[in-house]
């Protein structure tokens, strides 16, 4: 089978999965097996990819034009490859966790779960496989709905609201700056395809970079960029498998990923760093890792916590992508996959003791280290992750942003990555930390050993050994990402 | 034989075939007759629109007496295009009307023969309206349709839909009289009534001020039938209490049948540089786009009654085909006409939509509408594609309007503009949520409780109709390339 | 400036009619007088198309021996259509407002927005 081929196949399983999905609803068993059956074949396919990207090739095809000379068209490059990588492995083990978590707690309507599950995936692959702006848009849009049964889905009063905030921000963001950003840039380039070195350069000019360049990065709601950044804790009223796929995963890395594209692709990084208005998104990227962190802190609903620290670990990415040098691109770009298994590692946990506790709070997760000792053992290694302690992922994606930073000679900028990681162990070490050596509520005598249902245990432990594992195969990763740095 | 004669052939069935319907009577012989004759209609409008789209332009001349004395039917991209959606979405709606168990049961059994009767009449007017080029002419088919509908909408279950109809009756006609006035004046600088002709004429006559009160009269009246914001106040209440089927006709077809005679006047007739340049008429149009737009998009957040809210949504919607217009650019003449057939179709689903609501709740109040998306997910899940439309979300055909209009606007660095169209898609986000949310996330409503999914013969026009917007939200060579062609000829890029 | 006073006094007579039928419209609250007030407005367009029509000097046109200027016939025909579909117009507005009274029990349009409140 031809490269593009398996572009498409690609593209269409999780729609088709999604269907078989719908038309299983009456049984469970079958459509949970369905899900991880597309999950697995998903993956397979996209893994498939994998070689040929490596030795430089551009699988492309063309569904149709959309406008003349706009076609809806799909090209698989590195950064892309890397999402779709990302987005489809854990695709699988959140589903297996989702089976344990869902059946657990005798959620109602799964099959309108599954369901949009699927489709926000075929939303992310979309997005990871955009040849051009337009598609990109579509893609993005499609992520956004799909994924809003998925917030309302208890369909409580409070799931309602937050749902509505998370539509509010993200609509109204993409509708009102990126649309506005993307027609700006057809009319004035006449092209949205992503090209290597960026269309814009000549095309405009002077303070007009800065304004497209902010209505791209703000327009891009889904990473989380401050003021901008409210949808993700609102989205937190979502079952746990969503926080941990997709307000972890899949949405917020949709997000970012637009904006490496853009910067890469659309403004082309000698473009843009000569330009000088990247220095300004630098500050903005910086200013909501740090205001974030402070917010986390301040957090004492675990989930809300993670969520702060998923909008301040975003925008590391963004400021990879505004140093706009070959470091930090491939920081930045790194950080995706391994923030991602990081976050949700930590997410499956909360999640885990949601179930077997059901405590929210992380005032009451007082030695819970004693009853759920591999859960919370997992938490340490996502939590050491995402502070970014060798030896696990996290630290390499750090160590480039870092050189990327020095690189371009904004000192400032590897100070207030070193403060956030201070900021990172402020907020998340705490937790781990009374749950294996602060006692337990006093009256209570010591629990036996009581874990989340199998499914979850198995699912967090993966993606704690992923953690570990991306430490020693960064290699793979940087190659993988070297041609977006220019050769 | 029948080629030749197409062009009469399209406004000649429908209005034979009105008066028989009086004479069938019974329900399922009627609605097979008037379907078939709508069916009928749409055919001979795909073949105009081909051989349009081959020869440029189709002329007939009616008795066989040569334009200009003669009355000349005429069909170029434009009006071709028109006439396509304006018969295809009468025929699928009327196809819904057919079995027992559907929305016509809104209409006393007495009369639903005469719903037949009118519909075929009004559907004959909008035809005429936009085939024929003669001035007159226009404004007889203009009441052909104005009259029929009026009946139509007093045709409505509940008795507010009386005083709806009156009121619309009083517009209406004020309308058309001042535009009757217009071609009165516009025939006493030329001698003429054929458009072709007179565009030549009016050019040497240099009509000066009668031209300019021609010019007034004309663009006040088909403002009142277009509901062109302030225009507008017959328009929510005329929607939202006539039958639903009528209403997913009028509302999909009537204003934008208006719109056309806009377009037609302002390019075809009186031409570009003496309607935008000399009079400044984009600034007008602009002004009053926007602010209806916002206006009607605002109000329409506060509707309970949902068809009164699609109502005000198409009010709003009017704005951005007339803000269209307004650019008098080719990328904005093909916004605003592509608009028309985009929003001819999203509305015509979503109030098809509301027809099955209301057949089954016999209400259309949020309120009772809490929850029903359980019980009838396939209506309301053709009611949340459309409202997608109506926001603008790739993939559905409102984004390609919305897609043109901003280009349009960026083309032209009309700044603010491009801005304040996407801030109001933001609007329609609002009401259209609204009524999502309550129809699938609420706990279901007394009467929803009760409910069941609408019959087929119901969902399936609905659904051809929003099938067709995702459709032409991708495709779009059809819609905005026939759009494109029609904008090239008002603006005389092609002869 | 008697010219445009007398010469035109048609148009005169016009607007005048014009002008009150739109005031009658616009003023009466009841839906007769509405439509009354409609009806004369459409008159005085009537008779605007019938002034255009004349032609000075001109007799009907009617070919005959010893005449050569006819008055233009277009407009007098077109009005035909015109008074036709006022008369039509009329006519539905009137069933229409037996309708409302069957309904409303009233052709006021201020009682019938009362009792809508109310409802």
């Amino acid at each position: 089978m031809s490269s593009s081929t398996l572009v498409q196949l690609v593209l269409l399983t999780p729609l088709v999965g999604a269907g078989l999905i719908l038309a299983c609803g009456k049984r469970p068993n079958v459509r949970e097996m369905v899900t991880l059956l597309t999950g697995v074949t998903l993956f397979s396919l996209v893994v498939s990819l994998l070689p040929a990207v490596m030795a430089g090739e551009r699988p492309t095809f063309t569904w149709f034009e959309m406008f003349p000379g706009l076609p809806i068209a799909f090209t698989l490059e590195p950064l892309g490859m890397l999402f779709a990588l990302v987005a489809s492995g854990l695709w699988i083990v959140t589903s297996i966790y989702a089976i344990g978590y869902m059946r657990a707690h005798h959620e109602e309507h799964q099959t309108r779960f599954y369901t949009s599950f699927a489709l926000s995936i075929f939303g992310a692959m979309g997005i990871a496989l955009a040849g051009n702006m337009l598609t990109l848009f579509l893609f993005y849009e499609i992520l956004t709905l799909s994924t809003y049964p998925l917030v309302s889905h208890h369909g409580t009063e409070g799931a309602m609201k937050g749902a509505r905030t998370y539509l509010s921000v993200l609509l109204s963001t993409s509708v009102g700056l990126l649309l506005l950003a993307v027609a700006w840039t057809w009319v004035m380039a006449g092209t949205l395809d992503f090209t290597e070195g960026g269309i814009l350069a000549g095309k405009v000019e002077g303070p007009m970079v800065l304004v497209l360049l902010a209505l791209y990065a703000f327009g891009t709601g889904k990473a989380a960029l401050m003021p901008f950044h409210r949808w993700l804790p609102a989205a937190m009223v979502a079952p746990t498998p969503v926080s941990a796929l997709l307000h972890a995963v899949a949405v917020v890395k949709a997000g970012v990923f637009t904006v490496m594209k853009v910067v890469v692709y659309i403004f082309g990084l000698d473009f843009l760093s000569a330009s000088g208005a990247n220095v300004w998104l630098m500050y903005a990227a910086g200013i909501t890792i740090i205001l974030a962190s402070f917010v986390a802190l301040a957090q004492d609903n675990l989930k809300r916590r993670l969520a702060y620290s998923t909008v301040s670990q975003l925008s590391y990415i963004v400021l990879g992508a505004a140093l706009a040098n070959s470091w930090g691109v491939v920081g930045g770009s790194m950080h995706i996959a391994m923030h991602a298994f990081g976050k949700i590692t930590l997410f499956f946990c909360a999640g885990a003791i949601y179930l077997a506790t059901h405590k929210t709070e992380i005032s009451d997760m007082r030695g819970l280290g004693r009853t759920m000792p591999i859960t919370m053992f997992a938490f340490l290694i996502g939590a050491l992750s995402v502070i970014g302690v060798p030896p696990l992922g996290g630290s390499w994606s750090k160590w480039y942003l870092a050189l990327g930073a020095v690189d371009a000679g904004q000192w400032v900028f590897v100070t207030i990555l070193m403060v956030s990681s201070l900021l990172n162990i402020a907020y998340l070490i705490p937790i781990p930390i009374r749950g294996f050596f602060s006692s337990g509520p006093d009256s209570v005598p010591r629990a036996p050993i009581k874990e989340a249902p199998l499914f979850c245990v198995i699912a967090l432990s993966l993606t704690a050994i992923g953690c570990i594992a991306l430490f020693f195969f960064a290699d793979g990763v940087y190659q993988l990402l070297l041609p977006l740095a220019g050769g | 034989m029948i080629k030749q004669n197409l062009l009469a052939l399209q406004i000649v069935i429908p209005l034979i075939a009105a008066p028989l319907c009086i004479l069938l009577r019974r329900r399922a012989l009627v609605w097979g007759f008037a379907v078939l004759v709508c069916w009928l209609t749409f055919g001979i409008s795909v073949v105009l629109l081909r051989q349009v789209l081959e020869t440029g332009l189709v002329s007939y001349e009616m008795g066989g007496w040569a334009a200009p004395w003669g009355i000349e039917y005429r069909a170029d991209p434009l009006s071709a295009f028109v006439l396509l959606f304006v018969s295809g979405i009468g025929a699928i709606v009327l196809s819904s009307a057919g079995l027992k168990d559907t929305a016509l049961d809104e209409i006393p059994v007495s009369r639903q023969y005469l719903f037949f009767t009118l519909y075929l009449l009004c559907l004959t007017g909008l035809l005429g309206i936009t085939i024929t080029g003669d001035l007159f002419n226009v404004f007889v088919f203009l009441e052909i349709s104005a009259l029929s509908s009026y009946g139509l909408i007093g045709l409505g279950g509940r008795r507010q839909a009386l005083p709806a109809a009156f009121q619309y009756l009083v517009m209406g006609t004020i309308g058309a009289t001042f535009i009757l006035i217009g071609i009165g004046l516009m025939y006493m600088m030329t001698g003429t009534l054929n458009m072709a002709d007179m565009a030549e004429r009016l050019v040497m006559a240099d009509g000066g001020r009668t031209a300019l009160v021609a010019f007034g009269f004309l663009t006040v009246g088909i403002g009142i039938k277009m509901a062109l914001f302030p225009l507008h106040i017959w328009l929510p209440n005329a929607y939202a209490y006539a039958p639903s089927l009528v209403t997913a006709f009028l509302a999909a077809t009537a204003t934008k049948v208006s719109v056309y005679i806009l377009l037609r006047f302002v390019f075809s007739v009186f031409g570009v540089t003496f309607a935008f340049e000399t009079l400044g008429l984009g600034g007008v149009l602009m002004f009053l786009s926007l602010l209806g737009i916002f206006v009607a998009s605002t109000v329409a957040i506060f509707q309970t009654n949902i068809k009164r809210m699609l109502a005000y949504s198409s009010v709003a919607q009017i704005g951005y085909m007339v803000l269209g217009i307004s650019f008098a650019s080719t990328t904005g003449l093909v916004a605003g006409i592509v608009h028309l057939f985009n929003h001819a179709l999203i509305k015509g689903g979503l109030f098809m939509a509301m027809g099955c609501v209301m057949l089954r709740l016999k209400s259309v109040d949020i309120e009772d509408m809490a929850g029903i998306g359980r019980k009838m997910p396939f209506t309301m899940a053709a009611w949340a594609v459309g409202g997608l439309g109506l926001i603008g979300i790739p993939a559905t055909a409102g984004f390609i309007s919305k897609w043109y209009l901003i280009r349009a606007a960026l083309e032209q660095n009309w700044w603010i503009v491009a801005v304040m169209v996407l801030i109001s898609s933001l609007l329609a986000v609002i009401y259209v949520w609204r009524v999502i949310e309550t129809a699938f996330f609420k706990e279901p409503s007394a009467r929803a409780r009760e409910a069941r999914e609408a019959p087929l013969s119901m969902l399936l026009p609905t659904w051809v109709l929003v099938g067709a917007t995702l459709f032409f939200g991708v495709m779009t060579s059809t819609s905005a390339g026939v759009a494109g062609r029609a904008a090239e000829v008002l603006l005389r890029v092609i002869p | 400036m008697m010219d445009n006073v007398f010469g035109l006094y048609n148009y005169w007579v016009v607007i005048f009619l014009m002008m009150t039928g739109f005031y009658i419209v616009i003023s009466q609250r009841n839906l007769i007088k509405k439509v009354i007030g409609l009806n004369i407005f459409q008159t005085s367009v009537f008779l605007l198309y019938i002034t255009i029509g004349k032609v000075e000097g001109g007799t009907a046109p009617i070919v005959s021996e010893g005449f050569n200027v006819y008055t233009n016939p277009l407009p007098s025909v077109l009005i035909l259509t015109a008074i036709v579909v006022g008369v039509a117009t009329t006519s539905v507005a009137l069933a229409l407002i037996v309708r409302i009274r069957e309904a409303y029990e009233t052709i006021e349009e201020d009682e019938i927005l009362a009792q809508e409140k109310l409802t």
